[in-house]
């Protein structure tokens, strides 16, 4: 079967600085992947590379097998590619509801659309409000986005990458900084995301990558490392070794 | 899914598009001058017209984020543009207007390219040059503007060849009241869309607005043109209105000035720039003739008090730059953990 997403030797120099060292790299239809590493792995630099905020000096990236390579990061997202950021990128002044409502007309082809009211269609209402029903939002939808509580903000992140109706998400650190209480919450949708959608995790918290990832890829120094099951990957001694060992105190 | 939230999700974005009170208030007040403040007809108009100005900058600084300091480019060229087509071609009013708004959409189109190329910083400089070459350029072709003596004999048709404009400025004060309403109501539909919410969001964040799907860029090059055009309808205004067209619509200080005004009136719902015209040429109108040589010194006070005391985002700078000397959390936690 087409992987959902592919990268055929992927590299990425800064100068002298090899950043992306020639990535080969499947995610399967619908799979539960984790690419982990090191800090200065590289991983931030191979999703910018995949959602198009930076260009590859070499390689090519096929996305439902079809070459992506060369395409605006915004046509990427409308083809299913979506992201979402280690730190949050919110609309700081726009409530949840807006936030989502944009995600959504956007994805329907309305984003243009100058001369109807936003919101003005109910299966755009739907929509918004089951997406806030999924990500625990409903009661916080005409709140600032900026006074939200953390963990909100958080979960607002994800939602707005899902409102983009993604085939191929990409979670970059879902659960950075969200404090202890509402991490269930956060994980549990996580977790719930439906199946048809691939998803590659970005991650450093072991506990999550171990209950979530199916499939674990490890990035050092801009290199695929090694790829295995979780039960490889956990036990493997070079892992520990390179990245494991060292990040026992996170 | 719980019908409840539906309905107060469908009524919260109703409400948006809902006409407030204050909103018939504001047009009715414009409306009832004409009759009422027969003697001020003048001094109307050129509010009315400033007032759309700035609020064709509100569209791009108020909903989109682009700051200019060379707004009045825009401005300049509408009102040139209206001014030799009536010397040159014909008087009728409305051509004029027309054409003075597809000129500057033009050259707002061209330039927003430029634009496109920077952040803040860059953007202040590439409008400000941009508004500074064309201001030369209407200086030095002296055969098609005037130059330094201004741009004379420009001579208006009546409106739709029936309403004859009159020293009193009275039917000038009805013709700009009613352009800039209906420009208004346009401006107000497209805030109001998909298209002006995704604005808000590249203004608050252009980095997740293209991570949504947005076509950023074609999105601010749509605006900035659209309120090109807007800036120029409000340059031809002034042009057919008072007659006369000189280097002064297309000055550095009409850009700063209508950035003053914005500023004032407040950004981001569009009444900012009305208001902030009539604040502004109020206060010009009453302190001028109370301390003639000093009014400017006057309205840069106010301003540096409502910048002071008015924005949320000082008071949040305040209260982090408070919790900090306190040792505590800053009000809205963040991460701070870097990768590449």
């Amino acid at each position: 079967m087409t992987p959902a997403l592919e990268t055929i030797g992927l590299v990425k120099r800064f100068g002298g600085l090899v950043a992306t060292d020639n990535v080969s790299f499947r995610l399967e239809q619908g799979a539960r992947h984790a690419l982990i590493g090191p800090n200065g792995a590289g991983k931030t630099t191979f999703v910018n590379l995949l959602t198009g905020v930076l260009a590859p000096s070499d390689g090519q990236i096929l996305l439902q097998g079809e070459d992506v390579t060369q395409l605006r990061p915004d046509l990427r997202v409308k083809r299913g590619l979506v992201r979402t950021f280690q730190i949050n990128q919110l609309f700081a002044g726009m409530t949840p509801l807006e936030t989502i409502g944009v995600a959504v007309s956007e994805r329907m082809g309305h984003g243009g659309d100058w001369w109807r009211p936003a919101g003005g269609s109910p299966e755009v209402i739907d929509e918004i409000v089951d997406i806030a029903t999924r990500f625990h939002l409903t009661d916080v939808l005409e709140e600032r986005t900026s006074s939200l509580a953390y963990g909100k903000q958080r979960l607002l992140e994800i939602a707005v990458a899902f409102a983009c109706k993604p085939r191929v998400l990409l979670l970059d650190e879902p659960a950075a900084g969200v404090p202890e209480a509402d991490r269930h919450e956060l994980l549990s949708t996580v977790a719930a995301l439906p199946r048809d959608v691939s998803v590659l995790l970005i991650e450093h918290d072991m506990d999550l990558v171990f209950s979530f990832a199916e499939r674990i890829s490890v990035l050092v120094n801009g290199a695929l490392f090694t790829e295995g099951t979780v039960a490889e990957i956990s036990t493997d001694p070079r892992v520990r070794a390179v990245y494991l060992g060292e990040s026992v105190d996170e | 899914m719980n019908p409840e939230h539906r309905r107060i999700a469908a009524k919260y974005l109703a409400d948006k598009w809902r006409w407030k009170p204050l909103e018939y208030v504001f047009w009715l007040a414009a409306l009832a001058a004409v009759w009422l403040l027969p003697s001020h007809h003048l001094i109307l108009n050129e509010i009315m017209i400033t007032g759309l100005f700035a609020m064709s900058l509100d569209l791009i600084l108020g909903y989109a984020g682009i700051a200019s300091l060379g707004h009045a480019a825009f401005f300049g060229l509408g009102a040139y543009t209206a001014g030799i087509f009536a010397i040159r071609v014909t008087g009728d009013p409305l051509l004029g207007l027309a054409l003075a708004g597809f000129a500057s959409a033009g050259l707002g189109f061209v330039t927003s390219f430029l634009v496109l190329r920077g952040v803040d910083l860059a953007r202040l400089m590439v409008t400000l040059g941009v508004a500074l070459v064309l201001g030369e350029i209407a200086n030095q072709l002296t055969w098609l503007t005037g130059g330094a003596d201004g741009l004379q004999g420009v001579t208006i048709a009546p409106i739709l060849g029936k309403f004859e404009f009159d020293i009193f400025g009275r039917t000038a004060y009805v013709y700009s009241l009613i352009v800039s309403f209906l420009l208004f109501l346009i401006a107000r539909r497209l805030v109001i869309s998909p298209f002006g919410l995704s604005l808000r969001t590249i203004r608050d964040n252009p980095l997740r607005a293209s991570a949504i799907g947005t076509p950023v860029d074609r999105r601010l090059i749509a605006i900035y043109t659209v309120a090109a055009a807007y800036a120029g309808i409000a340059g031809a205004l002034l042009a057919q209105t008072t007659q006369f067209v000189s280097l002064d619509v297309i000055a550095l200080h009409r850009s700063a000035d209508v950035l003053l005004m914005l500023v004032i009136g407040g950004t981001g719902y569009l009444y900012g720039g009305f208001v902030g015209a009539l604040i502004f040429k109020g206060l010009q109108d009453v302190i001028s003739s109370w301390t003639p040589q000093y009014w400017t010194f006057w309205i840069g006070l106010i301003l540096v008090i409502l910048v002071l005391i008015g924005r949320d985002r000082m008071n949040l700078a305040v209260a982090t730059g408070l919790a900090r000397l306190r040792g505590k959390p800053a009000p809205r936690p963040r991460t701070i953990v870097g990768d590449r």
